[in-house]
């Protein structure tokens, strides 16, 4: 037995130091995304992006080959942890994608400080302290974080649907407070109510959402909502079931291809009901109609638009692939030339241009949007207004928006 | 009943007085300073029942999981993987034909077969060695999630149920008189309802099946002792596979009824399993009655968890389960 593993290991050795020599002409690159638990259609939908992305390079970038390897986690921090890990120093990728989910992406942004040669760029995950506070030289986040995009939905509520009261519905980490954040700082400074008691905050995977239902206030006038994936899925149908009559205001993913694609009854009652994000169905921009086209030809059995995970990370694999021709493949110095370019990167993406602040987070432009029935009798959501080059701060100095404080069950108060 | 009043007045009275109070908080309308201190009717009476209805789920699908157990000693780890396969192939089958019931029906013989040619095909070689049958099952329930996951992806599945099952009733509870007079009735999902009903025929049908025919008395011979059931010239086998089919065909079933209350999607096999567990675990392994038990307890526990203290509701059920172990290892209803 002994002798079997000692055999294998020289073999694996052998594999490894031939490895390195072929590394001259092609470059492994690792994608990580949730193929496991209640965001598995939305990693699926990820994984989309970046082979998208690699088509349209033809899998080649700065003249070498691009060797994918992909990675899986369930959306808990540590298991996306114990995947970049393998790919890193199992694998040796110089450059990671990813992670999907907001506390994923908080706990890699740890990791990538142990890594200081490796280049890592964010796949969807849009937790705001990910670059925020503390952030790592070597994370790069060209797709936006949860409070961006929320933009102009806490006004949009207020001044044009007139609600003045809101119960919040969201689940329990880092992602949804980035997002109730997003939505409530505008609503509440309006003059818009958010009691503290009429905020529930679930697990992640929680599947009966009927005692949370019975338990929503009478007295509000709607329900913000930031569920994702699967839990979004019940709780739609669900509050269905309960014949819940107030109207709903969705999260960024609540209401996206990944809620409104999914299998079974058509969930008409969310017909009208607003929400915000980087990407729109319906937007009639010709760079996104491309987009689009190109999605449903390579991946008929994809959603029937992109959602915003095969988006962000098309825009991150993008960026790293541009990023690479323009250092020419050159990774030869531990990836600093590389991470410059990165820095200094402004590209046109399906939504417009992107670019990165001094702490490598995107600005870019946030769509408000409405669900309607598409002509086929899909659920598209319909761009009401384009918000242009949102940051990060959402436009205050920087110093005077970390007095807000950081995200969480109780931020804004609201009072 | 009579002599249990006279032998146990105080906790007969105290029985009495809880029941008058749990009756005079469902029908009643509730005064200010209760609502202030535990919050609306309409939030309590709704939780006790989800609490219930969830408890009924739980319960198909700890009975197979109890009565494998009791019989062959055989922990069935693969049990969640059945629950997820039934659900996904009675929604093919309710596609494909447009008749939920056909799917339900489908999915418990197909799941049922499943479970028979398990017995057959891998228990049956490693007779006697208990531990590893369980540990071929938890075998069995990894490589089962994957290859679902390779046939149906990972999207979310919803069961498109009868219209009639579908929307919400009245129940006859009311919930708040309005300033102007009209009674508010307390609404509730039909479909949930319906859950309960089935769980309580599938709780009468295995009670009668198992206490009232001639197989069901086999197999009590052989939870108390398989051995000299065999002795008795019962071909032991034949009562293993039935077991093992019916187990495995309520597992099925209820991936159906809980893939339409709920949804179905990977992951789900674990979680159910993890309900199982703790459900017989409270129970008692091996009854069904205290299956019904620690069903309805859980399920209470976890919906009251949600309305009343989301953030850390779960704890409760572990709480239970602590509980129990400590105070009564066997379980509720569990023997020696």
């Amino acid at each position: 037995m002994s002798g079997f593993v000692r055999k294998t290991l020289v073999v694996a050795a052998a594999l490894s130091i031939s490895g390195t020599a072929v590394a001259q002409d092609s470059i492994k690159m690792g994608a990580l995304a949730t193929l496991e638990g209640a965001f598995t259609v939305l990693g699926e939908d990820g994984m989309r992006g970046v082979k998208m992305a690699l088509e349209e390079f033809g899998y080649e970038a700065g003249g070498k080959k691009i060797e994918l390897i992909t990675g899986s986690s369930d959306a808990s921090p540590d298991s996306a942890v114990r995947a970049a890990r393998k790919l890193v120093e199992q694998d040796g990728v110089p450059i990671l994608i990813g992670p999907l989910s907001g506390s994923e992406g908080l706990a890699i942004k740890d990791y990538a400080k142990t890594q200081p040669d490796v280049t890592f760029l964010n796949g969807t995950s849009a937790a705001q302290d990910t670059t925020l506070r503390a952030p790592a030289e070597n994370f790069f986040r060209f797709s936006t974080d949860g409070a961006q995009w929320m933009a102009g939905l806490g006004e949009y509520a207020y001044n044009e649907k007139g609600y003045r009261k809101v119960a919040v519905l969201a689940e329990d980490y880092s992602f949804p407070y980035t997002q109730v954040f997003g939505f409530l700082e505008p609503f509440c400074r309006l003059g818009g109510e958010a009691p503290i008691d009429a905020r529930f905050w679930v697990p992640i995977g929680n599947k009966d959402y009927s005692s949370v239902i019975a338990a929503l206030p009478d007295d509000v006038d709607a329900i913000y909502v930031a569920l994702g994936g699967a839990d979004a899925v019940n709780f739609l149908t669900q509050f269905e079931q309960a014949g819940g009559e107030l109207p709903l205001i969705g999260g960024s993913i609540t209401v996206d291809q990944s809620v409104l694609g999914s299998k079974g009854r058509t969930r008409q009652f969310v017909v009208g009901t607003p929400s915000a994000g980087p990407v729109s169905d319906t937007w009639d921009d010709p760079r996104w109609a491309a987009f689009v086209a190109a999605y449903q030809k390579q991946f008929p059995d994809g959603f029937p638009s992109p959602s915003l995970f095969a988006h962000g990370y098309y825009i991150n694999t993008k960026a790293a692939l541009l990023a690479l021709n323009e250092v020419g493949g050159d990774l030869s110095d531990g990836g600093k030339k590389y991470r410059e370019a990165l820095s200094n990167l402004e590209f046109d993406t399906p939504t417009g241009m992107v670019k990165l602040d001094e702490r490598r987070e995107a600005i870019a432009d946030i769509f408000l949007t409405e669900v309607i029935e598409g002509p086929d009798g899909n659920l598209l959501n319909k761009t009401i207004k384009v918000i242009p080059q949102v940051n990060q701060t959402l436009g205050v100095p920087y110093e005077k928006f970390l007095e807000y404080g950081q995200v969480g069950r109780e931020n804004p108060s609201c009072e | 009943m009579k002599q249990f009043i006279e032998r146990h007045t105080f906790w007969a009275v105290m029985i009495m007085i809880a029941v008058i109070v749990f009756a005079w908080a469902l029908f009643a309308v509730w005064p200010e300073w209760l609502i202030d201190a535990i919050g609306r009717k309409k939030t309590f009476v709704n939780t006790l029942f989800n609490g219930i209805t969830l408890g009924g789920l739980y319960f198909i699908v700890a009975s197979g999981f109890t009565l494998v157990f009791g019989l062959m000693r055989n922990v069935n780890l693969a049990h969640g993987s059945m629950y997820l396969l039934g659900g996904y192939i009675g929604y093919e089958v309710a596609e494909a034909s447009g008749s939920w019931f056909l799917g339900l029906i489908v999915a418990f013989l197909a799941i049922a077969i499943t479970g028979v040619l398990l017995q057959v095909l891998v228990f049956r070689r490693m007779e006697g060695d208990d531990l590893r049958q369980t540990l071929i099952t938890i075998g069995i329930s990894i490589i089962a999630a994957d290859l679902m996951l390779a046939v149906w992806t990972g999207t979310t599945y919803q069961f498109d149920p009868p219209e009639w099952l579908y929307g919400a009733v009245n129940l006859p509870i009311i919930s708040v008189i309005k300033s102007s007079g009209d009674a508010v009735y307390i609404k509730y999902p039909m479909y949930r309802l319906s859950v309960l009903v089935v769980a309580i025929a599938v709780g009468i049908a295995l009670w009668l099946f198992l206490n009232r025919t001639r197989i069901g008395m086999m197999i009590r011979a052989g939870v108390n002792d398989r051995e000299m059931l065999s002795a008795s010239g019962v071909n032991v086998q034949l009562v293993f596979a039935l077991v093992f089919g019916i187990g495995a065909g309520l597992a099925g079933f209820a991936g159906v009824i809980g893939g339409t209350a709920l949804s179905i999607a990977p992951g789900e096999d674990v979680r159910y399993l993890l309900a199982s567990l703790i459900v017989v675990i409270v129970g008692g392994l091996g009854s069904v009655p205290g299956a019904a038990i620690g069903a309805l307890l859980i399920g209470l526990a976890e919906q009251f968890g949600l309305a009343y203290f989301p953030t850390y509701g779960v704890v409760l059920t572990f709480i239970i389960m602590v509980v129990v172990l400590a105070v009564r290892p066997q379980g509720i209803m569990g023997g020696r």
